[in-house]
């Protein structure tokens, strides 16, 4: 392997892409540090995409503006930016061997026979396709042809790679498996790398940082712990991992915020204004549930309801509580923990400390994919 | 194994309808090797003389070189104009290309006849007729809407987000035509190619207005010899031109999938 070379730094400025009536990225800032794995997470229509064809050159913006390594490339033409791009469709060229359709950006590029051939056999290496230089595409599988289009777009060299859900048209089993091929070679070359995807499962293994796209709009950047621990916005929270959200009214006294959920009162971690209707959001590990008898421990808010399902997992149950206003909670609990079933009434309980309370926010339900 | 009644009649009806479809063709090999100078059919006797008078009589291969050369011309730039119609049409994305499509498809559904009165009239005007260029151009406009559906069907097929992802790879607009485009829809162009050819070769009503003493196509003389003096050459004109079609468009299915194939 050659020395290891460091990606360019992407920096996305107020981009702005209109169709018509229609914004499909709006005022969109992003920075992207040399070398980092960012993924572009959201529903479909969120812009991710959209983002993706701006950097590589694809579609125009309407505004903003857009640097790769420094130097502004809004005005170069996606041939010349350089930059290497896999499609969730392949694209392969089925008129080429696996062999020249890898070797054709370095045709393209000029260079002679003896240099190329070194570079195509090292980027199939990479890939672990090298056996398969003389097949046509239409020869191989599926997972087959994307490792060709990853090798194909790594070959010469780029700062800067872009794949726009590259496992999409996969089983999950291969799926997986290419994404810790991915994350090795991301290791390995050190490129910049920019992931467009919808499942954040696939976010959160991959990624150094997650952008979570929503209606044209970054929800918010950070790394997945701090997505699933940190959540600023409720789309946010509903979209990374699950999570139980609770609509409740604001009490204020004092130094002290109380809320009324489905008729019951508990302890708020932060101080809102009276009358406000924030969410609040629980982790299904951050749950517990307790027999109604039990008292809560100190710090602990409490929550009565009924248990609606109950699945057996293996290394644990999964549990969904009906509270009295129709809302469902879902709980994670360890094997140890006492086994309710079905109708049993019980306590939802949690650690005041262990909510977080978010603005509520519509949106986040209807972008739901 | 026993065949039930109503097999045989359907493999018998199918036999006729076969025999119905090549027999005018099959009709005229015999009769080329007539020894007197008829058109009967049983031909009596054998010669090859009507093949002799094909290659020494000047009149026979002038014309059959004024086809050929016509048709060569009508061929390259029939192809070169249906192709790049084809890919205009193509990328255009409003109702338009519709309408454009069936004004480009109209000389192959209008009655030859009604076109070759018009043709006539403007040539007479612009002392076009009995010249090549007036062939090649009447020809061109009758073998472009071929050479459009042909390229068009194979355009159909091309995966137009494989030039996107050329662009990607470095390769400018004429780049990605001349590697990734152009290869891919070449069946295509090939086939449009061979019909425009056979187009120009067997057209006869158009070159009938238009033709000259001094400008004579294959199927004009034909036309002119049989109706003239039955003179039996046709018969060995229409072997050769029988054979060396079924050459031509054997080679070309050939070509077609292969490509296919990869």
């Amino acid at each position: 392997m050659t020395a290891r070379k460091r990606g360019a730094a992407i920096d996305i400025k107020g981009a702005t892409k209109r169709y018509g009536n229609f914004t499909a990225l709006d005022d969109v800032s992003l920075h992207i540090e040399p070398g980092e794995f960012m993924t572009l997470l959201g529903p479909s229509g969120s812009g991710k995409t959209t983002t993706l064809n701006v950097v590589a050159g694809f579609t125009d913006l309407t505004s903003g503006d857009l640097a790769v390594g420094g130097k502004s490339i809004v005005a170069l033409p996606a041939h010349k930016r350089n930059i290497g791009v896999v499609f969730q469709h392949y694209a392969l060229f089925p008129h080429m061997t696996v062999g020249k359709n890898v070797a054709y950006p370095l045709t393209l590029r000029g260079m002679d026979k003896q240099a190329r051939d070194r570079l195509v056999v090292r980027a199939l290496d990479m890939v672990k396709m090298s056996d398969f230089a003389h097949r046509y595409p239409s020869e191989l599988s599926g997972g087959q042809q994307q490792r060709v289009a990853l090798a194909r777009a790594i070959v010469f060299d780029p700062p800067l790679l872009l794949m726009d859900e590259p496992l999409g048209a996969l089983d999950k089993k291969l799926r997986e498996w290419l994404q810790l091929e991915i994350k090795r070679i991301h290791r390995e070359l050190g490129t910049t790398f920019v992931y467009v995807t919808h499942d954040q499962e696939e976010a959160l293994v991959l990624s150094d940082r997650i952008a979570v796209f929503n209606q044209g709009r970054i929800e918010q950047v950070g790394t997945g712990r701090q997505l699933y621990d940190e959540p600023t916005t409720l789309f946010v929270a509903k979209f990374i991992g699950e999570s139980t959200s609770l609509r409740g009214t604001a009490l204020t006294s004092g130094n002290e915020t109380s809320l009324t959920i489905a008729g019951q009162k508990i302890v708020a971690n932060g101080k809102l204004a009276s009358g406000s209707k924030p969410v609040v959001l629980l982790r299904p590990e951050k749950l517990l549930l307790a027999g109604t008898n039990t008292p809560p421990a100190a710090g602990q808010n409490s929550l009565t309801g009924q248990v609606s399902e109950a699945i057996y997992l293996g290394s644990g149950s999964k549990y969904q509580v009906t509270l009295r206003d129709g809302s469902v909670a879902i709980v994670r609990s360890s094997l140890e923990a006492t086994p309710f079933s079905i109708g049993d009434t019980v306590d939802l309980r949690w650690s005041v400390v262990d909510a977080k309370l978010l603005a509520d926010d519509d949106r986040a339900d209807m972008t739901m994919t | 194994m026993r065949l039930a009644p109503s097999r045989l009649l359907l493999g018998l009806f199918c036999l006729l309808v076969a025999v119905w479809l090549v027999m005018p063709t099959l009709v005229i090999i015999p009769m080329s090797f007539n020894e007197k100078k008829s058109l009967a059919f049983p031909p009596s006797g054998f010669s090859w003389q009507w093949y002799e008078n094909f290659f020494t009589n000047p009149d026979w291969l002038s014309s059959f070189f004024n086809s050929l050369r016509v048709a060569g011309l009508v061929a390259v730039a029939a192809t070169l104009i249906g192709t790049l119609a084809s890919l205009g049409l193509s990328r255009m994305k409003h109702s338009g290309a519709g309408l454009l499509r069936a004004i480009l498809i109209t000389p192959m559904i209008v009655p030859g006849v009604v076109l070759a009165i018009g043709i006539y009239a403007v040539y007479l005007d612009y002392q076009l007729v009995g010249t090549t260029t007036g062939f090649v151009i009447a020809h061109t406009m009758l073998a472009i809407p071929f050479v459009i559906i042909a390229v068009s069907a194979s355009l159909e097929v091309f995966d137009a987000r494989l030039e996107t992802a050329a662009a990607s790879l470095g390769a400018n607009r004429f780049t990605t035509f001349r590697t990734v485009t152009l290869p891919l829809i070449a069946p295509g162009i090939l086939s449009g190619l061979l019909f425009a050819f056979v187009t120009s070769f067997d057209e006869i009503i158009v070159a009938l207005f238009i033709t000259s003493p001094y400008l004579k196509t294959l199927p004009v003389q034909i036309f002119t010899s049989i109706t003239r003096d039955a003179d039996p050459t046709v018969t060995a004109v229409g072997t050769i031109i029988f054979i060396a079609t079924t050459l031509v468009i054997s080679a070309g299915l050939i070509i077609s999938s292969k490509s296919t194939r990869s």
